[in-house]
Formats: structure tokens, sequence, C-alpha cells
């Protein structure tokens, strides 16, 4: 049969789909591809953009190039969703062909992609900022490497903290993720064994709007609430509290009193003065190595350019992690030969000069850092930041339980009612 | 319904209801009586939400999927005007103006050329929601806004017996939904435009030959369900925040309210409203992994037993 | 009323003038020709061929052959990230946009459950199956798909009997309702769905010594079932059933009139949906290696609707078309424009889709034929269409 017009017409899109196949894997050259993943989309959108620009302000203080070669960033995104991730990054991997992964940033995606990372034993993963301890205690992967301190990690010394507020009982309010579950265990590790009671734990499905429940069920005596909520969900549940009539003491989980939720734009955020939190950043830490990268961040991402007044939590973690992986760079001159494994050795045995102190990787490849814990202030402008009350260095993962005694934190565990 | 299966159906309903009340009552009475009012005080959002809907379904048989996100542009207009102007007031009118126009241009638009084929017009609402969606989280970023209540309403009622203190924000919800309702009663059943709006529900084809512009009234009631929603969005902007997300939320509850109560009926939009507020609330408040899954199960139970709705007619 | 009897008058049209030339049928009555002289002569009617290759013969055509030559062959050349994240994804969503598909152009009901339907069929494997979570069941595969695809297709039954004694409008929002709602269920339920996390780890088994998550045997397998899909649909319709169904469509108080029980033919086009979309969500979770309470949220409910009328929902092969463009605009939709408005892409080419040729791709391309091409015989019309 004569070829008519529509064989003509698949053969031309077969063809050019052949071409694009085959055009994207053209030589590399000199540039260097990183791969860069954050939740543009989604719950942590704003976090995520926060992020992305910790992560390019690492890249910038080095002028773009690392050891004679030109870094260029290969960004994605996702939205909390562990598939959605997964796939990003497999785009990045397999079809941009980056060298070196940057990212994800919530959680749950940590664990999907550090699965995934096994797969793919060529490029080296390193976190963006989940911070779920099953990531680096549950089935590590080799090539994923985690930078910044964990759920678990950012919560050592608040529950000393809160004995020392004179708050025996607390009841916890908390999102019903794997993030939560590990700022809950950190907590309470320390809180239950120096006699503190949790008489309850609420969990709330994330994204979750109307606490009114939650709040009547509050019981007569406890005597502070721990609120590990992020985003839009802390807001709504401090003012639902508020408006309840609510006026017990608060505490605040690493993300819940993070610069993004400070700033968020309506003047229920007063209340939120005097809360005590623990977290891997504190904005008025006065550190010079911090004052140092507030000022930077401050230049490159003034607010009128949609910049928060001081970085957040995300932009820390992610500047934390960008910074590992181009320092190891240029410690191994830029040789990523051999499947990568003199650049992963340098990785594992470095001592990375963070804005908060120093930070080195434990055997899992999961960081050893400094966590603070802070109390909210409202400085002259009325912004709010968070001060710092006591500095805790050396947390590592098992924050100091012996590793026999330490349990993973799950909607149950540790449990002291 | 013959009055012993009445009588069956609320024995069946009833019972189980009447006994978990008095074993709530007698366990936390306190807790039993706010959730009662927070029940309301959602079901006022809500009722004032799916009015909106289920009048535009009623009338124009045209499941608007976008209602979601008028929801959130009415919350977001409503949010800049209160900002700038510093009137909360204003800002409801705002948020209500501003979603009622946007209705009108979509059924002007777009929604009028494709009179009659209502799977095509469901469809384009599905499109315009991704769409206002999008744009609005493009502009208003994945911040979130939260409103503040007006100066009179703020902070908590205190001296209440049992409860002790209650949100005024959120008594004054419950004292909006009443008020709209009221509202639509009198429109719908003293005006002109409202008997209109009824004969349409009815008999859509009668009320263009009884010489009626039918296109205007399509307009009117679009503009209205629509603006409703706006209305809506302003008032649940400072109790629950504008997020991108919400939009979906409200859908949702609008749907239900209005499978359940039954379609173009605002009184059994009040009616769905009340049932859904209550069941989301108490489940949240005493099994709180198992809230969703009593919702599931009034609507199959309505839908198996009454698929109209309670409140709904033949087509 | 025989088959046979059946599918002749149905060719022969009202007027007793052939509405199509399908030769086929006249070779399955025996070689007798079509009552109204039929302008086509079936030159295979008398050869000793078998009927199956006759039928070969007649249906198939250079296109058949192209697209075949191609999708057995692709995984040959394109690399091993297209084959997987693109190819084996679009026929996943294909598959189930078809599920969409077929109920909503052959039976008039749009339902938007049909991904809460996969996504049962994939929990079920997680659930039952081998995943990273303690409360996984551990059953052997051959045990747990099987159980997964009967889950799927007695819910999608249940869905459908909830959902057909209204009115075609209402389905729409009743399945938006149930598949929010299952959402829901499993975001908040622990002890089954294990909440926001789901699961994770869940790998398709290694059998015969092929690892079936590698991208090649994980295409073939996705596309050996979606085939066998779209050769059913394709059969289903012919049936007595199938025609039955889109009288329903057409219009059903004149099939209930006839004595055709239209409710029963209704939910049955359910459970066939049911049996697609399921295992469209067995091989989704194998692809994913997880699923999530994300994976069955509004956002993918509304995205396989939009799969369907992007495609055309008058042929089977439409719900691939539309996988395809759109699997393709979300890999690569980062690399034109800001991956944040991907969203507003989709929402706008969706919206542009319905506003200006409701049968999407395929309206379009018919369009276009009968703009620029000779007189043939169509594949898609919008009125008199067996299938």
């Amino acid at each position: 049969m004569k070829v008519n017009k529509r064989t003509w017409i698949r053969t031309m899109c077969a063809a050019a789909a052949m071409a694009a196949v085959s055009g994207a894997a053209f030589a590399q050259g000199a540039p260097l591809k990183i791969g860069l993943l954050a939740t543009l989309e989604g719950p942590f959108a704003a976090g995520g953009a926060d992020g992305m620009r910790g992560a390019e302000l690492a890249l910038s203080q080095r002028g773009g190039v690392v050891a004679g070669r030109k870094i260029e960033l290969v960004k994605a995104s996702s939205n909390a969703n562990p598939d959605v991730a997964v796939n990003a990054t497999r785009k990045l991997v397999e079809q941009d062909k980056v060298e070196i992964m940057v990212g994800p940033l919530s959680g749950g995606e940590g664990i999907a992609v550090k699965d995934y990372s096994k797969t793919q034993p060529q490029v080296t993963f390193i976190n963006g900022g989940s911070g779920a301890q099953a990531t680096t205690l549950v089935n590590t992967s080799p090539n994923f490497f985690r930078f910044n301190t964990e759920g678990a990690q950012w919560m050592v010394g608040l529950g000393k903290a809160a004995m020392d507020k004179g708050y025996k009982r607390t009841m916890i309010i908390a999102e019903d993720y794997a993030f939560p579950y590990s700022q809950v265990q950190g907590f309470m590790a320390e809180y239950c064994r120096l006699g503190g009671k949790v008489p309850v734990k609420a969990w709330v499905p994330l994204g979750g709007k109307d606490y009114a429940s939650v709040i009547a069920r509050i019981p007569k005596d406890v005597d502070a609430l721990l609120v590990v909520l992020g985003g839009a969900d802390a807001v709504n549940f401090l003012t639902q509290y508020e408006n309840a009539g609510g006026d017990l003491p608060m505490m605040g989980g690493s993300i819940t009193v993070s610069q993004d939720v400070l700033n968020y734009k309506g003047k229920r955020r007063d209340s939120l003065v005097g809360t005590i939190s623990a977290g891997p950043v504190a904005d008025t830490f006065d550190g010079a190595d911090w004052k140092a990268f507030v000022a930077d961040y401050r230049k490159a991402y003034p607010v009128s350019a949609g910049g928060f007044p001081s970085p957040s939590l995300f932009a820390f973690v992610y500047y934390v992690n960008m910074k590992a992986a181009l320092d190891g760079l240029a410690a191994v001159n830029g040789d990523l030969s051999g499947g990568q494994a003199k650049y992963r050795e340098a990785l594992s045995k470095m001592v990375l000069k963070t804005p908060t102190g120093d930070v080195r990787l434990d055997g899992n490849r999961q960081a050893i850092g400094t966590t603070f814990v802070t109390e909210v202030v409202k400085d002259a402008q009325g912004n709010l930041s968070t001060k710092v009350s006591r500095k805790v260095d050396n947390v590592d993962q098992t924050l100091g339980i012996k590793k026999e005694d330490f349990q993973m934190g799950t909607r149950d565990v540790p449990a002291c009612p | 319904m013959s009055k012993g299966e009445r009588l069956a159906t609320w024995l069946l309903v009833g019972g189980p209801i009447a006994v978990f009340s008095i074993w709530a009552l007698a366990d936390n009475m306190r807790l039993y009586l706010v959730t009662l009012l927070n029940s309301l005080t959602l079901a006022s959002l809500y009722f004032i939400v799916a009015s909106g809907f289920t009048l535009v379904f009623g009338l124009m048989r045209n499941v608007n999927l976008a209602h979601g996100s008028l929801y959130l542009l009415g919350g977001y207009v409503g949010y800049v005007v209160a900002r700038e102007t510093g009137w909360w007031i204003i800002a409801l009118a705002a948020g209500f103006l501003a979603a009622a126009i946007a209705g009108l241009l979509i059924q002007v638009l777009i929604l009028r050329r494709m009179q009659g084929q209502d799977l095509r017009q469901t469809m384009v609402t599905i499109g315009l929601s991704i769409v206002i969606a999008d744009i609005l989280l493009w502009i208003f970023t994945g911040q979130v806004y939260q409103m503040e209540a007006p100066e009179l309403l703020q902070g908590p009622i205190r001296g209440i017996p049992i409860i002790k203190a209650y949100s005024a924000y959120r008594l004054s919800l419950l004292g909006f939904g009443i008020a709209i309702g009221l509202f639509l009663w009198w429109l719908l059943n003293r005006t002109r435009v409202g008997t209109m709006i009824r004969a349409g529900v009815d008999d859509r084809a009668m009320l263009a030959a009884a010489g009626v512009n039918v296109n205007l009234v399509f307009a009117v009631t679009f503009m209205l369900g629509a603006g409703l929603a706006g209305f809506g969005g302003v008032i649940g902007a400072v109790e629950l925040s504008m997020v991108p997300g919400e939009d979906t939320r409200l859908l949702l509850a609008s749907l239900i309210v209005v499978i359940v109560g039954g379609m173009g009926s605002v009184p059994g939009a009040a009616i769905g409203a009340a049932i859904l507020g209550l069941a989301e609330t108490y489940g949240l408040a005493y099994a709180p992994t198992y809230s969703v899954v009593f919702t599931f199960v009034i609507l199959i139970v309505v839908l198996a037993f009454r698929p109209r709705g309670i409140m709904g007619r033949p087509a | 009323m025989s088959a046979a009897k059946w599918r002749r008058a149905m060719h022969t049209g009202l007027t007793g003038a052939p509405v199509r030339a399908r030769p086929q049928a006249v070779g399955r009555a025996g070689g007798r020709s079509a009552p109204a002289a039929a302008p086509t002569v079936d030159s295979y009617a008398d050869s000793d061929a078998p009927r199956w290759l006759k039928y070969l013969w007649r249906t198939l055509g250079a296109r058949h052959v192209f697209v075949l030559v191609f999708v057995l062959l692709l995984p040959f050349v394109a690399s091993p990230f297209l084959t997987y994240q693109v190819a084996a994804q679009s026929l996943i969503f294909g598959l189930i946009a078809l599920s969409l598909s077929f109920l909503a152009g052959y039976g008039g009901m749009v339902s938007l459950a049909q991904m809460s339907v996969a996504g049962m069929a994939g929990y079920a494997v997680a659930v039952l199956g081998a995943s990273g979570t303690a409360t996984s069941l551990g059953w052997a595969w051959w045990v747990v798909v099987p159980f997964a695809l009967v889950i799927a297709v007695i819910c999608s039954t249940l869905i459908g009997w909830l959902s057909v004694r209204t009115d075609g409008i209402y389905t729409i929002m009743i399945t938006l309702a149930i598949g929010v709602a299952f959402y829901y269920l499993v975001l908040q339920n622990y002890t089954v769905f294990n909440g926001f996390q789901g699961f994770q780890k869940v790998y398709p088994p290694v059998v015969w010594g092929i690892n079936w998550r590698d991208p090649m045997p994980f295409y073939f397998l996705c596309l050996f079932w979606a085939m066998a899909g779209y050769f059913f649909i394709q059969w289903l319709v012919r049936t007595p059933f199938g025609i039955a169904l889109q009288g329903t469509r057409d219009n059903a108080r004149r099939m209930n009139s006839l004595g055709f029980n239209v409710t029963a033919h209704r939910v049955a086009a359910y459970a066939v949906s049911g049996l697609l979309a399921g295992v469209g969500g067995v091989l989704l979770v194998w692809y994913n290696g997880l699923i999530t309470p994300g994976s069955v949220g509004t956002g993918w409910l509304i995205n396989v609707l939009v799969i369907a009328v992007l495609g055309g929902m008058k042929h089977p092969i439409g719900a691939f078309l539309g996988a395809i463009v759109f699997i393709l605009l979300q890999t690569f939709a980062i690399d034109l424009i800001d991956r944040e408005r991907f969203n507003l892409v989709i929402g706008g080419v969706f919206l542009a889709i319905v506003l200006f040729s409701p049968d999407g791709l395929l309206g379009l391309w018919a369009k276009l034929r009968s703009r620029f091409g000779p007189n043939q015989v169509l594949t898609s019309t919008p009125q008199r269409r067996q299938a």
C-alpha cells in the first residue's frame, strides 16, 4: 500500500523521538553536573525554595567553580510525595546524568531516595534537608551521605530545658509521619529519663486544619504543650488554641519555630514569644561563622527579592550539604574516577566547617553535629527570631544512649505516661 | 416512606447516637459540649460554601468543580484587602465580589457556549480549577496567610458555664451561617429572582417557555454561588488560614454536603452540612484515626438508601 | 437473537445500507454477503486459510505493524531511563486511563475513582505481600496479585453499584467524593494502611531468573498487560454485552424498555474497569517501589481524567496517547518551563482540549484527516460507532 500521510508523520515522530533519546547522551566535557532536589510544590513549598537558595549560596561562595571545573546545578522539584521525589531523582540521575545528587527535603522522600540510591552506585547521593531517623539507621545505603543532623538529634537538650522550666507533665501534639516521630523520640529520650511525664500524645494528620478537637482533649493537669507541627498547621493550631482560651506555655519542634513560620503574615505570631525549642539553627547565635553566613544570605537574597529576613532551617541544611559536596570535591581535586571511591572516602573522613560548628560523619554516614536550645524573642524591628539558651555539641544519632538500648521513634515508642 | 419505615430509620440512626451522647456526657461533659459547638460552627462554614454549590448544581445541572478555587480566590483577595484597608467588613465584600465576578466571567465566556453539555461543562470547571489554583500559587506562593479577625471578635469569650471559654470568632461563624441561611431563604422565597431560580430548578425548559430570560437567571445564580464561595473563603481564612490545598478540602466538603443533603436544595445543604460537621468533628475528637471512616460510612449509607440525598427531588 | 444475527443486524444498519464495510463480519457469517450489496468484495472469502489468519490479513494495516514494531524495539534503542520512566509509566497510566475511557466513552459514566481502585490494588499488594514495613503479611506474589485484582474488582463493583442509581452527572461527584474519602482513609489509618508513610520497598518478584524490576523486563511486562487490556476492550465492545452497554450510554430508557437490565450492564462495566485499573495499580506499585496516600490523592484522580480526555475517549488507543503526552510533559517540563508551573501547563492544555477539541488528540487527528486526507474509513465518528 502506498505510504500515506499518516505513516509518514508517524515515521517523522519516531525519528524525532530516537534523535531526542540519543541526543541526550552527548559528552559531559568539563562542567560537573550536580543535581538539586527540593520541594517546590505542596506543603513545604516555601521551605523548599529557601533550601535551593541555601544550596546556591554555597555554590556562589566558591564562585561556581571547584578544582578548576565549572559546576552546573540541575534542579528538580517534588511535592513531599516519595514517588514524585524518586521520579524526579531518577530523571536527574539517569537522564540528565548528574554525578552528585543533593536532596531531597522531606523525611519520607529521603527514605525513598535512599532506597533508590542503592540501585545507582555510580552516583554519590548527599541529603538535602530530610530529617527522618530511619534514613541512616535502617537499611543504610553506602552512597548516601547526610551532613545534617536529623530530627531526633535536633531535640537534644530540650527535655532538660523543659524540666528546668518546671514542665513536669507535657502533652505532645505532632504530625503523624516519620519526621515528628524522630523529633518526639529525641525529646522524650531525655525528658522521660529526667522524670518528665507525657500523659497524652495527639498525632494529627499532615495538613489537617481543624485542631478544635485536639485542643478540647488537652488534659487539665499538664504544664506545657510540645507542638511539633510545621508550616500552615502550626499557624492554625496557634490561632485556634489562643481563641479557645488556652494559656498553657508551649514548646516547639524544630520546624515549628523555623523562619518560615515566624514569618507568617498575621499578628497571631506575637503569642510565640517565649516559646522554647531546639534545632540545628538559632537566628541570633553570635558565632562569627554564623554571622558571616547570615550576612551572605541577606546580601544574596534580600527580602525584596523573596528571601526571608534570616535564613531558615531549610536554607541552612541545604547549604551545609552542598558545602560538603563541594568541599569534598575540592579535597580530591575534582577526581571522581574509580566509582568516586576517593571522593566518598574524603566525604566520610572530612571535618566539615559549618556556620554552627564542625560536623563529622559516623559509621552510617550520618552527621554528628551541634544542636541549639532556643527561645523566641522579638527584636527592635518587630521581627521574631530565636535566641540561644544552650549549645550542645557532638550530638550523635544515638543521642548518647547505648546502642543496645536505643529505639527508633514511632507512634508509641518511647512512652512515659 | 411509610410511617413505620420512617420510625425505624429514626430509631436505627438516632439510637446509637443517643447512647453515645449519654456516655460521652457522663465521661467528659466539657469535651462533648465543646465538640458540639465546634461541629456546628464548622457546619456553618460548610453550609455557606456548599449552598452556592448546590444552587448552581440544582439550577444549571453544572457540577462546578472550580468551587474550591473560587473559595481560595475569595480568601486571598479578602486577605489582601484587609491588609490594605484594615477593615474586615470591606474584605468580606471584596472576597464576595471577586469570586462573583470570576464566576460571572466563567459563566458568560465559557459555560454559556456549552449549554446542555453537562459533562463537558464539568470538565471545563475541572480544568479551570487546576489553572486558577496554580495561578494563585504563583502569585501568593505556598506561604501561610492567616487573616486577622476583627477586633470585636478576637479572643475567647469567657465565663460560659461548663465550657468556660470559647472562641468568639467561631461563634460568629454560627451567626454568619444563620444569617446566610435566612438571606437565602428570603431570596429564594420572597423575591422574584428567587422564584425564577426555584422554578428553574424544577423545570428549566418550562421556565424558558414562560418567557423568562434564562441566561440572565443562570448568570445571576452562578454569580451568587461563586460569591458565596468567596465569602466563605474570607471567613475561613481567619479560622483555617489560606494555603493551597484548602480548595480541595472545601470542594470535597461541598460535594459531600450536596450529595447527602440533596442537590438544588438549600435546606438540604443545611442538613447535609450539619451532618458532615458533626461526623467530622466528633470523629476527630473521639476516634481520630477513624474520623474519615465515619464520613465515608455516612456517604455510602445515604447513597445506598437515598441516592438523591435527604431533601433531593427526582430529576 | 444469536450473536451472528446480531452482528449482521448491526452491520447492515437501519436502512439496510451497509454502515461500514466490515469484511470480517461477512467472513464470520460463513461467506454469505450482506443483504444489501456491500461495495467491497471479500477477496479472502474463498481461500482455505484459517479464519484467524483471514481476520488478521483484513484488519492489519501498515500503521498497526508500524506501531507494533516500534513498541517492541523501543527498549533496545532507547536509554533505560526512557524505557522505564517514560515508556513503562505511560503504559501503566494508559491502562488506568483506559479503564476510565472505557467507562466514559463506551458506558457514558465518568468515574473519578479509577485511580482509587488502582490504589486499592496497589495497597493490597503492599499490605499482603512483602515490603519494607513490618505490618505487611509477606505472602507469595502469585497469591497476592490475584487477591489484589479480586479486591479491585469487588471495590469497583461496589463503587459502581453506589453510583449508577442516579443521573449521569452525579457520577462524577459521587466518585470524586469516594476517591477523596479513600485518600483520607489511607492517610489517617495506621493499623492497615500505615498512614502517611505508606509502604516502601514493594518490588516485583524475581521469576524464572529474571529480575522483573529491571527496565527492559518491566517494560515488556507492562507492554504485555497494556496490549492485553487494549485488545480485551476492543473485543469486549463488539460483544453483545459491549453493544448493549453502548446502547445504555446512548439511550438508557429505550434499552430499559427493550428489556435490558441497564443497572446490571453498568455495574458490570464498572467491574471490568475495576479489573483494568487493578492491573494498572499492581504495575504502578511495582514501578514506584512504594505506595503512599499521595499516590491516590486528588491530584492523581484528576490527572487520570486529564489523560483520558487528552487522548480522546472514543477509541482505546486514546488513553495510551494521552498517557504518553502527559508523562512526557511531566518528565521534561522542568527543562522547558519551571517545574513549579507544570500544573498550569497541564491545566491549560486540558482546558484547551475540552474547549476546542472535546474528543482529545484523537478528535484533532480525525479533524485534520477529514480536512487534508482523501476519503477514508473514519476511525472515530461521534454518532455511529461500534468499536
